[in-house]
Formats: C-alpha cells, sequence, structure tokens
C-alpha cells in the first residue's frame, strides 16, 4: 500500500515537473522547427539509369565497371584520397592476374627505409596497402583549405544511401536555382545566400558548401576499355568501385543469404509441420 | 490422462513420424553449418595467407655469397655456390650423414648453384652462423650452429653434432633473377 | 518439478543410471526442458520470446567470442582490426554482421518478451521474483549492449560513449569524480576502450547465470499462461517435451529466417553510417543517436529541458539535467515495483478491458518516444517527448494502480481446460487405437477432470 501511494505521489510530481516546464510559454513553440538556409538546395540522391549491378537481393559485381572505376581513382582521386583499408592483392577480386597485380603494385611507390635508414619510397608490393598522399593530416589540410580529403576505403557505408550518395554528389555542382536562392533567403532570415571563397556549391553536400573542387570533366581520362568518359560514366563507375572498397564481400553475402534464407525457411516449414502433428489430438475440433 | 505420444515407443517409429525426422535433420544441418564459420575463422586470415610467400631478387648475389631474408616470420639463408662447392657437395653426396641427401634433392637443377634452406638449426632452433661474410662456416665449410655445435656442409646437410635432421628446404620456385618461397 | 502428475525421469540405460547417481544433469534437463516439466496447455505464440531471449544469449556469447580472437581494444588499432576482421578473417563479415544483428534482435524479442509480461501480468505473485530477475537482466543486457557499440571506436562509438558517461556528471556531488572513476581520463579514450572491451566480454556470462536465476525461480509456480487462471488439474497442462520443444523449434526456424534476412541482405539497416567513420574527439557528427533499442530511454532523457527551482527564487533544486537521467532509471526502476503497484487479482489483460486499453495507449507510447528518441533536439519533437513520457509515468503509478481498483473485469473461464476445450469441449480423440482411458465415477459428462479442489 505504501509502495502505491508513494509511487503515485512520485509519478504525479515528475509528471507535473515535466507538463509545467513544457508548457510554460517560452517552451512552447508549434511551428515548424527553424532550418539552416542549406536546407533549402536539398536534393534527393539519385540512382544512376538502371540502378548499379550490384543493387537489390540478386546485386553481382561488374568487374569491368569495378576496373574503370578503379582507373577513376588512380587517375583524379588518389592526389587527395587515400584508400588505406584495400591491398593491392584486393584487386585480384576485379580480375587482374597476380601478375598484373604485381606489376600494378610496383607502379605505385609506398613509404620505406632506405640501406641508411633513411625514410624513402620504394615500388609497392601486392601485401602493401593503397598509400596515403599525404604524410599526415597536417600536411593535407595544408595543401586542402583547411579540409581534410576523408579516406574513401568505406565512403559508401560512411554515408547514408553511399553508392547513390557519391554518383550524385560528382555530379552536383551545379548553379543553385532562382527559388532554392529565394527559399534559401527566407530561411536565412532575410541574408542573400553566399558560397564562401574557397568552398564550392553541391546540391548533395549536406551543407551545399563542400571544400573539393569538381573533379570530373568529360573526357578527362581514357578509360582502359574505350568506354566513353562522360561525367555521368566516371560518377556511376567511381561510386561502383568505392562500394567494392567499402565491402569487397557485398555480393558473396547476398548469394550466400540466399541459400541460407531458403533452407531456413524451408526447415522452418518442416518445423511447422512436425509441431502440428505432435499437437494434434490437443487441439479442440471445431463445433460442427 | 496419456497422450499419443507416450504410446510412441511401444509403437515404434511409425510413417507418421517422418515429419519428425525431417524436420529434426533439418536443424541437424542449420546447427552444424554454422559451426563452420566458427571453426574456419581460426585458420590462417588473408592478410597472413598473402605475407606466407616471400620473393627474393638474387641478380645481384654472387658466387659464394649468401643473403639472409624472413620467410614466415623465420631467418631464409639464400646462398649461391662457387663451382668448388658444388663439386665437393656432390662428392659428399654418398658418405656417412646421419640424414643422407643428395645435392640434387636439395637444388633446382636448372639452378643448381642456388641453395635455399631456412636458417633453423633442426636441434632447437638457433640460427646457424655461416651465411655472413666472417661467419664461422664449421669443419665442412657450410653452416655452424653455436648453440650445440651442429655442423653443416656446403648444401646445408648435418654432418657433425646433435641436430639429427638437414636444414630444412622449402618448398621454392626460381624464376629467372627471382626466387619465390612458399 | 511442481505438479504431481509430472512425468518422472527414468534412466532407460545403464549409463545414464550411472551418471544420474553420480550427476543428475539429465534428470534437470529433463524436469526443466523435458517431458517432466508440465506447462499449460494454451500458451500463445507471446511465450515463444523467452526461450528466443536464451537463444539470441547464446548467438551473441558464441559470435562474440570468436570476434574477440580477432578484435584489438586500442584506439589506434580497434577500427582497423574491425576492418580486419571484415575483409580478412575467413567468414569474418558474417560473423560480424550476426553480432552486430543479433544485438538488435535480442532487443526486439526482449520487448515483446516484456509487453507480454505487462500485459498478462507476469509480475503478479507468486512470480514476482522471476520479474525482479528479469529487470535485472534488461539492465544488464544495455550495459553490455552501450559498451559493445563503443567498442569498433567508430564516430557514434565515441561520442555516444561521451553523452552517457557525461550523465554521470549530472549526479550531485559524487558525479564528476565517479565520471572521472568510469571514464578513466576526462573524455572518453582509450583506458575507457580497454575496460570497456573487458566488462562486455564479462557481461553476458553474468547474464547468463542471472537468467539460470530467472529459469529457476519460473520452474517454482511454473508458466502462467493467456487466461491468467493457474493450473487445476492433469488436463490443463501437457509436457514441455514434445509440445513445447516442436512450438519453440518450427517458430525460432521462422525468426532465425528472419534474423538471417538482416544479416545477409540488409546487415546496416539497423546501424548508423557515421560508425563506419573512425572516432574524432574534434568533430562533432551533425546528430549523435544511440542505437534503435535505447531510443524511448533517450527521448525521456531529453524531454526534461526545464531545471526545477523554487518559484520566485532564483535557488535551483535539480538542474535540468540531473532531471533527465533521474527519469531515464527511473523508467526501468518502475518497472522492479509493479508486482506492488497493480493489486489486481486478474492477471490476464484479455479479461480487463479498461486496462487493456491503457496497455495499447503504452505500446504506442512507447513506440511516439522511439521515434522522438531518434529525432533532432528541436521542437515539435521535444513537446511530444514530454508528453509522451508524462503519460509513460502516469501509466505505471498512477493509472495501473487506480485501474486495479475501480475496472470491472470480465468473467474468468473456470480452468485453462475450460478455456481450451469450451464447457462442454471433448479432448479430442487420441489419433492411436486404444480408447481413452475409462475412469471411475466422478468424472463430468465430456470429458473434463473434477477440478482438484
Amino acid at each position: 500500500m505504501t509502495i502505491r501511494l508513494g509511487g503515485m505521489f512520485f509519478g504525479l510530481a515528475l509528471v507535473g515537473v515535466l507538463l509545467l516546464w513544457s508548457f510554460l510559454p517560452d517552451t512552447l513553440k508549434y511551428s515548424t522547427p527553424e532550418k539552416s538556409p542549406y536546407y533549402a538546395f536539398h536534393e534527393d540522391k539519385l540512382p544512376p539509369a538502371g540502378g548499379f549491378s550490384f543493387d537489390g537481393l540478386g546485386g553481382k559485381w561488374d568487374n569491368q565497371q569495378l576496373q574503370r572505376g578503379y582507373q577513376v581513382y588512380k587517375e583524379v582521386c588518389r592526389s587527395c584520397h587515400s584508400l588505406k583499408y584495400v591491398a593491392f592483392r584486393n584487386l585480384e577480386e576485379l580480375g587482374y592476374s597476380e601478375a598484373e597485380v604485381r606489376a600494378e603494385a610496383a607502379s605505385w611507390e609506398v613509404p620505406g627505409l632506405d640501406e641508411y635508414g633513411e625514410a624513402t619510397l620504394r615500388p609497392a608490393e601486392p601485401t602493401d596497402y593503397f598509400p596515403s598522399p599525404y604524410p599526415n593530416e597536417i600536411a593535407a589540410r595544408a595543401s586542402n583549405n583547411n579540409a581534410l580529403p576523408p579516406d574513401l576505403s568505406l565512403i559508401t557505408k560512411a554515408r547514408p544511401d553511399g553508392s547513390n550518395y557519391v554518383y550524385s554528389l560528382m555530379q552536383g555542382y551545379v548553379e543553385p536555382t532562382e527559388e532554392d536562392l529565394a527559399e534559401a533567403k527566407e530561411l536565412g532570415g532575410g541574408v542573400e545566400w553566399e558560397t564562401p571563397v574557397g568552398l564550392y556549391f553541391n546540391e548533395h553536400f549536406y551543407n551545399a558548401n563542400i571544400a573539393m573542387p569538381p573533379q570530373l570533366y568529360p573526357d578527362l581520362i581514357t578509360y582502359a576499355d574505350g568506354t566513353e568518359a562522360t561525367t555521368e560514366q566516371m560518377a556511376q563507375d567511381v561510386a561502383a568501385f568505392l562500394t567494392w572498397t567499402a565491402e569487397p564481400t557485398l555480393v558473396l553475402r547476398k548469394q550466400t543469404g540466399w541459400y541460407v534464407v531458403a533452407f531456413l525457411l524451408f526447415a522452418t516449414f518442416l518445423g511447422f509441420l512436425s509441431y502440428k502433428e505432435i499437437w494434434a489430438n490437443k487441439k479442440p475440433k471445431k463445433k460442427g | 490422462m496419456t497422450s499419443t505420444y507416450d504410446t510412441l515407443e511401444d509403437a515404434g517409429v511409425r510413417r507418421r513420424d517422418w515429419i519428425h525426422i525431417a524436420a529434426i535433420s533439418f536443424a541437424g544441418v542449420a546447427a552444424g553449418t554454422f559451426v563452420i564459420p566458427l571453426v574456419s575463422q581460426m585458420r590462417p586470415s588473408k592478410d597472413v595467407l598473402a605475407a606466407s610467400s616471400t620473393r627474393v631478387d638474387i641478380s645481384s648475389l654472387e658466387e659464394g655469397q649468401s643473403l639472409k631474408a624472413v620467410f614466415r616470420g623465420q631467418p631464409l639463408f639464400v646462398k649461391r655456390m662457387t663451382p668448388a662447392e658444388i663439386t665437393e657437395a656432390k662428392n659428399d653426396d654418398s658418405a656417412s650423414m646421419p640424414d643422407p641427401q643428395t645435392l640434387a634433392e636439395r637444388t633446382d637443377p636448372a639452378n643448381e648453384a642456388i641453395l635455399i634452406t631456412l636458417g633453423v638449426c633442426t636441434h632447437l632452433g638457433c640460427v646457424p652462423l655461416g651465411a655472413g661474410v666472417g661467419e664461422n662456416k664449421g669443419d665442412f665449410g657450410g653452416y655452424f650452429c653455436p648453440c650445440h655445435g651442429s655442423h653443416y656442409d656446403v648444401a646445408g646437410r648435418i654432418r657433425k653434432g646433435p641436430a639429427p635432421k638437414n636444414l630444412e628446404v622449402p618448398e621454392f620456385e626460381i624464376a629467372g633473377d627471382i626466387v619465390q618461397v612458399g | 518439478m511442481s505438479f504431481a502428475w509430472a512425468n518422472q525421469y527414468e534412466p532407460k540405460s545403464d549409463f545414464t543410471k550411472w551418471i544420474d547417481e553420480k550427476l543428475p544433469l539429465p534428470r534437470l534437463i529433463y524436469n526443466a526442458v523435458g517431458a517432466g516439466y508440465p506447462v499449460p496447455r494454451n500458451l500463445n505464440y507471446m511465450w515463444n520470446f523467452g526461450f528466443l531471449a536464451g537463444l539470441f544469449l547464446v548467438i551473441q556469447i558464441i559470435t562474440g567470442v570468436v570476434l574477440a580472437m580477432h578484435y584489438a581494444a586500442d584506439t589506434s588499432v580497434a577500427f582497423g582490426s574491425v576492418e580486419h576482421i571484415m575483409r580478412n578473417v575467413n567468414y569474418g563479415w558474417m560473423l560480424r554482421y550476426a553480432h552486430a544483428n543479433g544485438a538488435s534482435f535480442f532487443f526486439i524479442v526482449i520487448y515483446l518478451h516484456i509487453f507480454r509480461g505487462f500485459y498478462y501480468s507476469s509480475y503478479k505473485a507468486p512470480r514476482e521474483m522471476i520479474w525482479l530477475l528479469g529487470v535485472v537482466i534488461f539492465l544488464l543486457m544495455m550495459a553490455t549492449a552501450f559498451m559493445g557499440y563503443v567498442l569498433p571506436w567508430g564516430q557514434m562509438s565515441f561520442w555516444g560513449a561521451k553523452v552517457i558517461t557525461g550523465l554521470f556528471g549530472a549526479i550531485p556531488i559524487i558525479g564528476e569524480p565517479l565520471q572521472v572513476w568510469l571514464v578513466g581520463g576526462y573524455a572518453p579514450n582509450g583506458a575507457t576502450l580497454n575496460r570497456f572491451f573487458s566488462l562486455h566480454f564479462l557481461l553476458p556470462f553474468v547474464i547468463l547465470g542471472v537468467v539460470i536465476l530467472h529459469i529457476w525461480a519460473l520452474h517454482i509456480p511454473g508458466s502462467s499462461n493467456p487466461t491468467g487462471v493457474e493450473v487445476k488439474s492433469e488436463s490443463d497442462t501437457v509436457p514441455f517435451h514434445p509440445y513445447y520443444v516442436a512450438k519453440d523449434g518450427w517458430f525460432l526456424g521462422l525468426v532465425v529466417a528472419i534474423y538471417a534476412g538482416f544479416v545477409f541482405f540488409a546487415p546496416n539497416a539497423l546501424g548508423h553510417p557515421d560508425n563506419y567513420i573512425e572516432a574524432n574527439p574534434l568533430s562533432t557528427p551533425a546528430e549523435i543517436v544511440p542505437e534503435w533499442y535505447f531510443l524511448p530511454f533517450y527521448a525521456i532523457l531529453r524531454a526534461f529541458t526545464g531545471d526545477l527551482v523554487i518559484p520566485l527564487t532564483g535557488i535551483v533544486l535539480v538542474p535540468a539535467k540531473l532531471l533527465g537521467v533521474i527519469a531515464m532509471f527511473g523508467s526501468i526502476l518502475v518497472w522492479f515495483f509493479l508486482p506492488w503497484l497493480d493489486k489486481s487479482p486478474i492477471r490476464s489483460g484479455s479479461y480487463r478491458p479498461l486496462f487493456q486499453k491503457f496497455f495499447w495507449v503504452l505500446v504506442v507510447t512507447m513506440g511516439v518516444l522511439t521515434f522522438c528518441g531518434g529525432a533532432p533536439a528541436e521542437q515539435p519533437y521535444i513537446l511530444i517527448s514530454q508528453i509522451a513520457t508524462a503519460y509513460y509515468f502516469l501509466h505505471f503509478l498512477v493509472i495501473l494502480p487506480i485501474v486495479s481498483q475501480i475496472e470491472v473485469p470480465k468473467p474468468l473461464p473456470f480452468s485453462i481446460t475450460e478455456a481450451v476445450l469450451g464447457k462442454d469441449g471433448e479432448e479430442p480423440k487420441p489419433i492411436s487405437a486404444a480408447p481413452p482411458p475409462q475412469s471411475g465415477g466422478g468424472d463430468l459428462p465430456g470429458g473434463a477432470l473434477q477440478p482438484a479442489e
């Protein structure tokens, strides 16, 4: 009895505090939450036409695309972005032979020591991981207007809807529309939208001001397999490549999943029949 | 009140029981399959397997010279024998020794001057001397283990001392100037 | 164990006889989950979740021990060691996803198990001890899950740790030193990570011990059932084996199939992308969100925006942060008092129409709190959280005691057998050729046995 009374009293007190304070004049705001001006420019991420080859329950890698994407990384992105969780030997999964991988690795340089113990660069081996373009964060920021180019190994898992995000972002360097500018001005309390000097407008970046300058232009690189290097193509290929770097086992996971789930559902069905048989004489018959 | 099931054992396995046997079998297979990743994850991981072979460039290895490398965490001796050493090794092929082996059994016939052995004494695991310049090569001109006095000949075969076996020759392949071990 | 008609264990072979004399473990299992444990025959699927919770505990322990063979709890390598598991360790990706999603499924199952307890008043006498042990298990689970999420040392790991350990600083007088002691520093750091790894490894085995006590306590009165009417006679029960082994067995297949669906096809759906970014103490993520199973409590924590002051003076009695902490822990501690707050003699919500309505309002409230916990700390979510939190405490502390006094329950069935078979229900004929045993006079027509007085 005491517990109940005590509980009721405590409950009413707590509730009273809560409701009293929540209904005080300055905490009561029913208007829509204040948004920052950059919300005006928010665009949904778009997938490429037809989606990616690895999308959906039956997704598969398109090795040709991944190889093209690797070429984009190598010729465009590697100057600023590291790929530290990927080893050269992993490239064999893209369809390269062991010898090709060894040659590819040897065309990169990784830090090592010379015979005097001084720091130097040596050709990479397949067991090495992709080197970082900068020795440390301070150097990276110094070269990039105080922005840190993120490591790209996991980028498509580190952003919501990551594969489509990378695809959209790389093509998102557009001019803001008049309507969006007007809405941004309204949200910003009458202040004109301005992209600060040193940053670039991108309609898919979370606050629309990205430190990375536009990177992809038509025919920026010449694909080894002869595919036309449009901006859209390169964006798609590099997004696919980065999806692979983030999760090399993605396709294997989905393929294994089919077997596991199908087996389990069938086993469940058998189990259900077994259960029904065991309970047959315990369930009452329906009255006629 | 007895249930149907209590009379089961009296009746023996009935036709109706196949569903129970089937259901339990499938559950058993599921459980067994679940064990596979649990056991397999302890096998060497991909990075360990990738680092499990060693490549050595012998283009600058001169006659009579040895170099030391690392193979699976252990020392590796790669020696280019002089013609005199090759002859000596072949002559001793039939000599009495604790672990008889011919030179041909220990080298690649196309590169019989290249001797590749682990630098681990087969007695108790010390690293023998003889691969470096000026090191004691023992009574047979090969390797000498200072720990307990095992003497190996020019072909790495145990000739004197407590070691029971010749220096281990790992699996290797020579392509041009590159030796791939493991 | 507790019922007179329970089957008795009889060792069949010489070997089992020998074991039974020296260490009666097979007998224990027989009496606990075998043919020697009578269980009400009318349990519905809401009773499956206890077993499933045990299953997920075992899955977490097995996958966890195996992952611990490859994980390194040092801040410079922790994130990398998890990537090593994902990329290099054989089946590492599968084990990691199984463990991460296993935690989510453990909580899904436990919430269903707890809400079964709320609806059917499983916490009432004589089962109070089972309930109290259960709340202890839940608290241990929360601690374990929280520490486990810190281990990958991603952005959410670090900042979640920062926020939650920061709460301890709200405790008056001892708060600051307590927080520094807990963290081993002034912000989560290497020492924090190491101790969280050690404790995360330890606690599941503590949970296992409390689970054994929980099941032991259950076997004294035996399971409750959806009518809330206690077992009266043999016809009210069936032996656990094979009836509930079969029922638990097939349903577990279904749940594991759904679990596998998540592990293999949507392994990151219940997680947060920010945890794939390495922890950076100098950069706060746009929103710090705990895992979904903590969201209702997070909403309660953030609902308190005003300090408790003495009116007309400026004196702060209880700062808002501390109020939030008290309410958050209070929201679970209140469950400990349920057996004494709800004194209705009727157990099952099926026979308590007024209680039923409030129960569903509680369910909706938890849903609302979950949603608000994941929303940004802005209006209108703050106001909604406040109303929902108010209802939550009102429900347990005020509504339940009052409802249990004033409501008019529906008439209960006389017994479980009556509920299953109806008043003149006939037990279905057994499938075997043998006719039902002829019992002496005194049987009611229709085969239902005389109730035991």
